[in-house]
Protein backbone atom coordinates (compact mmCIF):
# COMPACT_ATOMS: atom_id res chain seq x y z
CA UNK A 1 0.00 0.00 0.00
CA UNK A 2 2.72 2.48 0.80
CA UNK A 3 5.60 0.98 -1.75
CA UNK A 4 4.68 4.51 -3.94
CA UNK A 5 5.93 6.09 -1.43
CA UNK A 6 9.39 4.34 -1.32
CA UNK A 7 9.13 4.73 -4.40
CA UNK A 8 9.11 8.85 -4.04
CA UNK A 9 11.49 9.03 -1.28
CA UNK A 10 14.34 6.96 -3.46
CA UNK A 11 13.30 8.90 -6.57
CA UNK A 12 14.05 12.25 -4.20
CA UNK A 13 16.90 11.53 -2.32
CA UNK A 14 18.87 9.56 -4.39
CA UNK A 15 18.11 10.88 -8.07
CA UNK A 16 17.02 14.80 -7.89
CA UNK A 17 19.27 15.26 -5.12
CA UNK A 18 21.13 13.28 -5.71
CA UNK A 19 22.82 11.72 -2.57
CA UNK A 20 24.51 8.18 -2.83
CA UNK A 21 21.90 5.73 -1.62
CA UNK A 22 24.00 3.55 1.19
CA UNK A 23 25.52 6.76 2.97
CA UNK A 24 24.20 7.48 6.66
CA UNK A 25 23.05 10.67 5.32
CA UNK A 26 20.64 9.69 2.18
CA UNK A 27 19.34 6.95 4.37
CA UNK A 28 18.28 9.08 6.83
CA UNK A 29 16.93 11.75 4.11
CA UNK A 30 14.88 8.92 2.98
CA UNK A 31 13.78 7.70 6.24
CA UNK A 32 12.51 11.13 6.75
CA UNK A 33 10.88 11.79 3.90
CA UNK A 34 8.86 8.35 3.99
CA UNK A 35 7.77 8.63 7.17
CA UNK A 36 6.66 11.85 6.77
CA UNK A 37 4.43 11.24 3.15
CA UNK A 38 3.04 8.35 4.99
CA UNK A 39 2.13 9.55 8.51
CA UNK A 40 0.74 12.68 7.04
CA UNK A 41 -1.53 10.22 4.05
CA UNK A 42 -2.28 8.18 7.24
CA UNK A 43 -3.51 10.76 9.36
CA UNK A 44 -5.61 13.14 6.69
CA UNK A 45 -7.66 9.42 5.94
CA UNK A 46 -8.13 8.63 9.37
CA UNK A 47 -9.12 12.00 10.64
CA UNK A 48 -11.55 12.06 7.64
CA UNK A 49 -12.81 8.45 8.67
CA UNK A 50 -13.37 9.64 12.33
CA UNK A 51 -15.30 12.51 11.01
CA UNK A 52 -17.84 10.80 9.17
CA UNK A 53 -18.20 8.64 12.22
CA UNK A 54 -18.49 11.68 14.59
CA UNK A 55 -21.17 13.19 12.42
CA UNK A 56 -23.72 10.20 13.67
CA UNK A 57 -22.27 10.33 17.10
CA UNK A 58 -22.42 14.04 18.51
CA UNK A 59 -21.51 14.09 22.19
CA UNK A 60 -25.10 15.02 23.21
CA UNK A 61 -26.37 11.93 21.24
CA UNK A 62 -24.03 9.41 23.67
CA UNK A 63 -24.58 11.80 26.21
CA UNK A 64 -28.55 11.02 26.11
CA UNK A 65 -28.16 7.19 25.15
CA UNK A 66 -25.30 6.82 28.23
CA UNK A 67 -27.88 8.19 30.78
CA UNK A 68 -31.15 6.75 29.55
CA UNK A 69 -29.54 2.75 29.07
CA UNK A 70 -28.98 0.52 32.22
CA UNK A 71 -26.10 -1.95 30.77
CA UNK A 72 -24.67 -3.58 33.73
CA UNK A 73 -21.46 -3.38 33.75
CA UNK A 74 -21.50 -2.75 30.30
CA UNK A 75 -21.91 1.55 30.46
CA UNK A 76 -18.47 0.98 31.20
CA UNK A 77 -17.05 -0.10 28.32
CA UNK A 78 -19.59 2.35 26.09
CA UNK A 79 -18.41 5.43 27.70
CA UNK A 80 -14.77 4.36 26.99
CA UNK A 81 -14.96 3.36 23.71
CA UNK A 82 -16.90 6.30 22.69
CA UNK A 83 -13.97 8.22 24.75
CA UNK A 84 -11.93 6.78 21.94
CA UNK A 85 -13.80 7.72 19.15
CA UNK A 86 -14.72 11.34 19.40
CA UNK A 87 -12.18 13.77 19.32
CA UNK A 88 -11.79 17.03 21.66
CA UNK A 89 -9.33 19.05 23.13
CA UNK A 90 -8.09 18.77 26.39
CA UNK A 91 -9.75 22.28 27.46
CA UNK A 92 -13.30 20.57 26.81
CA UNK A 93 -12.40 17.44 29.49
CA UNK A 94 -14.22 19.73 31.92
CA UNK A 95 -17.28 21.22 29.85
CA UNK A 96 -17.71 17.41 28.77
CA UNK A 97 -17.43 16.68 32.73
CA UNK A 98 -19.93 18.62 34.00
CA UNK A 99 -22.56 17.43 30.78
CA UNK A 100 -21.63 14.27 32.22
CA UNK A 101 -22.56 14.59 35.31
CA UNK A 102 -25.76 16.91 34.72
CA UNK A 103 -26.98 13.94 32.72
CA UNK A 104 -27.08 11.95 35.71
CA UNK A 105 -24.15 9.61 34.67
CA UNK A 106 -22.59 8.27 37.49
CA UNK A 107 -19.33 9.31 37.78
CA UNK A 108 -17.07 6.33 37.39
CA UNK A 109 -18.46 6.25 33.71
CA UNK A 110 -17.94 9.80 33.49
CA UNK A 111 -14.16 8.89 34.26
CA UNK A 112 -14.16 6.15 32.13
CA UNK A 113 -14.89 8.64 29.48
CA UNK A 114 -12.58 11.13 30.52
CA UNK A 115 -9.60 8.69 30.59
CA UNK A 116 -10.00 6.76 27.20
CA UNK A 117 -10.55 10.24 25.70
CA UNK A 118 -7.22 11.95 25.27
CA UNK A 119 -5.15 8.36 25.18
CA UNK A 120 -6.63 7.17 22.19
CA UNK A 121 -7.76 9.21 19.26
CA UNK A 122 -7.86 9.31 15.72
CA UNK A 123 -3.97 11.33 15.60
CA UNK A 124 -2.59 8.64 17.92
CA UNK A 125 -3.85 5.67 15.49
CA UNK A 126 -2.71 7.22 12.65
CA UNK A 127 0.90 7.79 14.07
CA UNK A 128 0.99 4.15 15.84
CA UNK A 129 0.05 2.25 12.26
CA UNK A 130 2.65 4.35 10.56
CA UNK A 131 5.27 3.78 13.37
CA UNK A 132 4.09 0.37 14.24
CA UNK A 133 2.28 -1.12 12.21
CA UNK A 134 -1.04 -3.26 12.68
CA UNK A 135 -0.93 -5.40 15.49
CA UNK A 136 0.57 -2.80 17.91
CA UNK A 137 -2.06 -0.43 17.15
CA UNK A 138 -4.80 -2.52 17.97
CA UNK A 139 -3.21 -3.72 20.96
CA UNK A 140 -2.58 -0.15 21.95
CA UNK A 141 -6.13 0.73 21.25
CA UNK A 142 -7.71 -2.03 22.80
CA UNK A 143 -5.12 -1.11 26.14
CA UNK A 144 -6.31 2.21 26.43
CA UNK A 145 -10.11 1.00 26.22
CA UNK A 146 -9.61 -1.17 28.81
CA UNK A 147 -7.67 1.28 30.82
CA UNK A 148 -10.36 3.33 30.81
CA UNK A 149 -12.92 1.06 31.95
CA UNK A 150 -10.99 -1.02 34.74
CA UNK A 151 -9.85 3.17 36.27
CA UNK A 152 -13.71 3.79 35.75
CA UNK A 153 -15.02 1.00 37.61
CA UNK A 154 -12.59 0.84 40.64
CA UNK A 155 -13.05 5.10 40.93
CA UNK A 156 -16.94 4.57 40.63
CA UNK A 157 -16.82 2.34 43.51
CA UNK A 158 -14.93 4.61 45.82
CA UNK A 159 -17.76 6.95 46.49
CA UNK A 160 -16.07 10.35 45.33
CA UNK A 161 -18.96 12.51 44.91
CA UNK A 162 -18.52 14.10 48.37
CA UNK A 163 -15.10 15.52 46.86
CA UNK A 164 -16.76 17.62 43.64
CA UNK A 165 -16.75 21.06 44.22
CA UNK A 166 -19.40 22.83 45.57
CA UNK A 167 -20.75 24.27 42.56
CA UNK A 168 -20.35 20.47 40.61
CA UNK A 169 -22.26 18.82 43.67
CA UNK A 170 -25.29 21.17 42.89
CA UNK A 171 -25.23 20.69 39.66
CA UNK A 172 -25.26 16.85 40.57
CA UNK A 173 -28.31 17.23 42.80
CA UNK A 174 -30.25 18.51 40.32
CA UNK A 175 -29.03 16.27 37.81
CA UNK A 176 -32.76 15.32 36.22
CA UNK A 177 -32.13 12.50 33.59
CA UNK A 178 -33.93 14.83 31.02
CA UNK A 179 -32.96 14.41 27.38
CA UNK A 180 -31.81 17.56 26.44
CA UNK A 181 -33.55 18.39 23.06
CA UNK A 182 -30.64 18.54 20.90
CA UNK A 183 -30.96 20.03 17.10
CA UNK A 184 -29.17 17.44 14.85
CA UNK A 185 -27.68 19.01 11.91
CA UNK A 186 -30.02 18.88 9.47
CA UNK A 187 -27.80 18.01 5.68
CA UNK A 188 -27.35 15.19 4.87
CA UNK A 189 -24.10 13.68 4.96
CA UNK A 190 -22.72 14.44 1.17
CA UNK A 191 -23.58 17.87 1.94
CA UNK A 192 -21.45 17.78 5.04
CA UNK A 193 -18.36 16.06 3.43
CA UNK A 194 -16.64 19.12 2.19
CA UNK A 195 -17.06 20.36 6.18
CA UNK A 196 -16.16 17.05 7.40
CA UNK A 197 -12.40 17.13 5.16
CA UNK A 198 -11.91 20.78 5.63
CA UNK A 199 -11.89 19.91 9.44
CA UNK A 200 -9.44 16.81 9.14
CA UNK A 201 -7.43 19.21 6.94
CA UNK A 202 -7.40 21.69 9.76
CA UNK A 203 -6.73 18.92 12.68
CA UNK A 204 -3.80 17.22 10.36
CA UNK A 205 -2.43 21.16 9.67
CA UNK A 206 -2.40 21.79 13.24
CA UNK A 207 -0.71 18.42 14.63
CA UNK A 208 1.80 18.14 11.64
CA UNK A 209 4.31 20.36 13.07
CA UNK A 210 4.63 17.99 16.78
CA UNK A 211 4.83 15.04 13.83
CA UNK A 212 7.87 16.28 11.96
CA UNK A 213 9.38 17.45 15.22
CA UNK A 214 8.90 14.39 16.28
CA UNK A 215 9.97 12.22 13.52
CA UNK A 216 13.03 14.73 13.41
CA UNK A 217 13.90 14.25 16.91
CA UNK A 218 13.18 10.46 16.33
CA UNK A 219 15.75 10.30 13.19
CA UNK A 220 18.58 12.30 15.95
CA UNK A 221 18.03 9.77 18.24
CA UNK A 222 18.34 6.61 15.67
CA UNK A 223 21.68 8.31 14.14
CA UNK A 224 23.33 9.29 17.37
CA UNK A 225 21.68 6.80 20.28
CA UNK A 226 23.75 3.47 20.32
CA UNK A 227 21.67 0.38 19.66
CA UNK A 228 21.29 -1.39 23.02
CA UNK A 229 21.95 1.97 24.85
CA UNK A 230 19.01 1.58 27.06
CA UNK A 231 18.53 -1.89 27.49
CA UNK A 232 21.87 -1.68 29.25
CA UNK A 233 19.97 0.40 32.22
CA UNK A 234 16.35 -0.65 31.76
CA UNK A 235 15.89 -4.20 30.02
CA UNK A 236 13.05 -6.11 30.76
CA UNK A 237 14.48 -7.85 34.01
CA UNK A 238 14.72 -4.31 35.80
CA UNK A 239 11.72 -4.67 37.81
CA UNK A 240 11.08 -0.28 38.52
CA UNK A 241 11.13 0.47 34.58
CA UNK A 242 7.97 0.75 34.88
CA UNK A 243 6.48 2.80 38.00
CA UNK A 244 9.56 5.04 37.43
CA UNK A 245 8.74 6.15 33.66
CA UNK A 246 5.33 6.26 34.55
CA UNK A 247 6.38 8.47 37.38
CA UNK A 248 8.23 10.77 34.90
CA UNK A 249 5.55 10.84 32.55
CA UNK A 250 2.99 12.03 34.83
CA UNK A 251 4.28 15.21 34.78
CA UNK A 252 4.74 16.11 31.53
CA UNK A 253 2.48 16.78 28.63
CA UNK A 254 2.63 16.24 24.74
CA UNK A 255 0.10 15.33 22.20
CA UNK A 256 -0.11 11.67 20.63
CA UNK A 257 1.72 13.03 17.63
CA UNK A 258 4.90 14.32 19.44
CA UNK A 259 5.24 11.33 21.35
CA UNK A 260 4.49 8.19 19.34
CA UNK A 261 7.63 8.89 17.26
CA UNK A 262 10.26 9.07 20.06
CA UNK A 263 8.39 5.77 21.61
CA UNK A 264 9.16 4.30 18.70
CA UNK A 265 13.21 4.82 19.17
CA UNK A 266 12.60 4.04 22.88
CA UNK A 267 11.52 0.66 21.43
CA UNK A 268 13.71 0.03 18.56
CA UNK A 269 16.86 1.11 21.23
CA UNK A 270 16.16 -1.69 23.37
CA UNK A 271 13.56 -0.10 26.19
CA UNK A 272 11.16 -2.67 26.32
CA UNK A 273 6.90 -2.13 24.56
CA UNK A 274 5.23 -2.44 27.88
CA UNK A 275 7.63 0.02 29.50
CA UNK A 276 7.17 2.58 26.70
CA UNK A 277 3.65 2.25 26.10
CA UNK A 278 3.20 3.10 29.90
CA UNK A 279 5.27 6.23 29.39
CA UNK A 280 3.19 7.08 26.33
CA UNK A 281 0.11 6.57 28.35
CA UNK A 282 1.52 8.63 31.45
CA UNK A 283 2.23 11.77 29.11
CA UNK A 284 -0.87 11.48 26.87
CA UNK A 285 -3.12 10.59 29.68
CA UNK A 286 -2.36 12.22 32.89
CA UNK A 287 -0.77 16.15 33.00
CA UNK A 288 -0.42 18.60 35.15
CA UNK A 289 -2.10 21.02 32.97
CA UNK A 290 -4.93 18.55 32.74
CA UNK A 291 -4.84 19.00 36.82
CA UNK A 292 -4.97 22.66 36.90
CA UNK A 293 -8.14 22.37 34.78
CA UNK A 294 -10.12 19.87 36.43
CA UNK A 295 -9.43 21.91 39.70
CA UNK A 296 -12.32 24.11 38.35
CA UNK A 297 -14.40 20.74 39.11
CA UNK A 298 -12.71 18.29 41.66
CA UNK A 299 -11.24 18.73 44.96
CA UNK A 300 -7.32 18.31 44.98
CA UNK A 301 -8.03 14.78 46.99
CA UNK A 302 -10.50 13.68 44.42
CA UNK A 303 -7.55 14.57 41.57
CA UNK A 304 -4.88 12.81 43.55
CA UNK A 305 -7.03 9.75 44.09
CA UNK A 306 -7.74 9.94 39.99
CA UNK A 307 -4.56 10.35 39.47
CA UNK A 308 -3.20 7.88 41.95
CA UNK A 309 -5.84 4.96 40.43
CA UNK A 310 -5.38 5.99 36.73
CA UNK A 311 -1.33 6.19 37.63
CA UNK A 312 -1.67 2.47 38.84
CA UNK A 313 -3.30 1.52 36.19
CA UNK A 314 -0.90 2.40 33.39
CA UNK A 315 2.04 0.57 35.49
CA UNK A 316 0.05 -2.78 35.98
CA UNK A 317 -0.84 -2.39 31.68
CA UNK A 318 2.87 -1.83 31.67
CA UNK A 319 3.63 -5.51 33.38
CA UNK A 320 1.07 -6.71 31.36
CA UNK A 321 2.54 -5.75 27.52
CA UNK A 322 6.18 -6.46 28.69
CA UNK A 323 4.72 -10.17 30.13
CA UNK A 324 3.15 -10.98 26.67
CA UNK A 325 5.08 -9.33 24.12
CA UNK B 1 -27.10 45.35 17.43
CA UNK B 2 -25.92 41.87 17.72
CA UNK B 3 -24.24 40.22 20.94
CA UNK B 4 -21.83 37.58 19.86
CA UNK B 5 -20.05 35.55 22.25
CA UNK B 6 -17.22 33.04 21.81
CA UNK B 7 -17.15 30.54 25.09
CA UNK B 8 -13.95 28.49 25.76
CA UNK B 9 -10.91 28.27 27.86
CA UNK B 10 -8.17 29.52 25.44
CA UNK B 11 -6.87 26.53 23.76
CA UNK B 12 -6.08 26.85 20.09
CA UNK B 13 -9.46 26.25 18.95
CA UNK B 14 -11.25 28.58 20.50
CA UNK B 15 -8.80 31.78 20.00
CA UNK B 16 -9.01 30.54 15.64
CA UNK B 17 -13.22 30.95 15.83
CA UNK B 18 -12.50 34.23 17.92
CA UNK B 19 -10.68 35.18 15.36
CA UNK B 20 -13.01 34.17 12.81
CA UNK B 21 -16.12 35.87 13.86
CA UNK B 22 -13.86 39.14 14.25
CA UNK B 23 -13.06 38.81 10.58
CA UNK B 24 -16.57 38.54 9.65
CA UNK B 25 -17.60 40.58 11.77
CA UNK B 26 -15.04 43.74 10.51
CA UNK B 27 -15.72 42.81 6.94
CA UNK B 28 -19.50 43.02 6.96
CA UNK B 29 -19.45 46.45 8.48
CA UNK B 30 -22.18 45.12 11.00
CA UNK B 31 -22.99 46.76 14.54
CA UNK B 32 -22.06 43.80 16.53
CA UNK B 33 -19.70 43.36 19.75
CA UNK B 34 -17.79 40.29 20.16
CA UNK B 35 -16.65 38.99 23.75
CA UNK B 36 -14.95 36.04 24.85
CA UNK B 37 -16.33 33.95 27.77
CA UNK B 38 -13.50 31.96 29.45
CA UNK B 39 -14.96 31.67 32.99
CA UNK B 40 -15.97 28.03 33.00
CA UNK B 41 -19.15 28.71 35.23
CA UNK B 42 -20.66 30.72 32.72
CA UNK B 43 -19.86 29.06 29.98
CA UNK B 44 -21.63 25.96 31.60
CA UNK B 45 -24.95 27.68 31.76
CA UNK B 46 -24.96 27.50 27.75
CA UNK B 47 -25.37 23.55 28.60
CA UNK B 48 -22.26 22.85 25.95
CA UNK B 49 -20.27 20.12 26.55
CA UNK B 50 -17.81 20.98 23.79
CA UNK B 51 -15.77 23.93 23.18
CA UNK B 52 -15.61 26.47 21.30
CA UNK B 53 -19.01 27.47 21.27
CA UNK B 54 -19.98 30.31 19.22
CA UNK B 55 -23.33 32.36 20.58
CA UNK B 56 -25.51 35.00 19.19
CA UNK B 57 -27.98 36.82 20.84
CA UNK B 58 -27.72 34.33 23.38
CA UNK B 59 -28.68 31.53 20.94
CA UNK B 60 -25.71 28.65 20.68
CA UNK B 61 -25.39 28.18 17.41
CA UNK B 62 -21.79 26.23 16.75
CA UNK B 63 -20.03 23.87 18.75
CA UNK B 64 -16.94 21.91 18.94
CA UNK B 65 -15.47 23.21 15.69
CA UNK B 66 -14.30 25.90 13.91
CA UNK B 67 -16.36 27.49 11.36
CA UNK B 68 -16.02 28.95 7.98
CA UNK B 69 -15.66 32.65 7.84
CA UNK B 70 -18.79 32.01 5.33
CA UNK B 71 -20.55 29.53 7.47
CA UNK B 72 -20.34 32.32 10.55
CA UNK B 73 -21.38 35.27 7.19
CA UNK B 74 -24.33 33.41 7.12
CA UNK B 75 -25.06 33.23 10.20
CA UNK B 76 -24.95 36.80 10.70
CA UNK B 77 -27.23 38.16 8.18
Amino acid sequence: MFDWIQYFADWLIYSIIGIQQGTHLGDALNFFVYDTIKILVLLLLITFLMGIVNAYFPIDRIRNFLSRNKLYGGEYVMASSFGAVTPFCSCSSVPLFIGFVKGGIPLGVTFAFLITSPLVNEVAVAIFLGMFGFKTTVIYVVSGILLGVVSGIILGKMNLEPLLTEWVRTIQANAERERETFELEKLTLLQRLPGIWNEAFGIVKSVFPYVIIGIGIGAAMHGYVPEGFFEKYIGKDTWYAVPLAVILGVPMYANAAGIVPVIQVFVAKGIPIGTSLAFMMAVVGLSIPEATLLKKVMTGKLIAIFFGVVSACIILSGYVFNAIL
Amino acid sequence: MIVIKVLGTGCAKCKQMENTVRTVVANMGIEATVEKVEDIEKIMEYNVMVTPVLVIDEKVTIKGRVPSEQEVKALLS
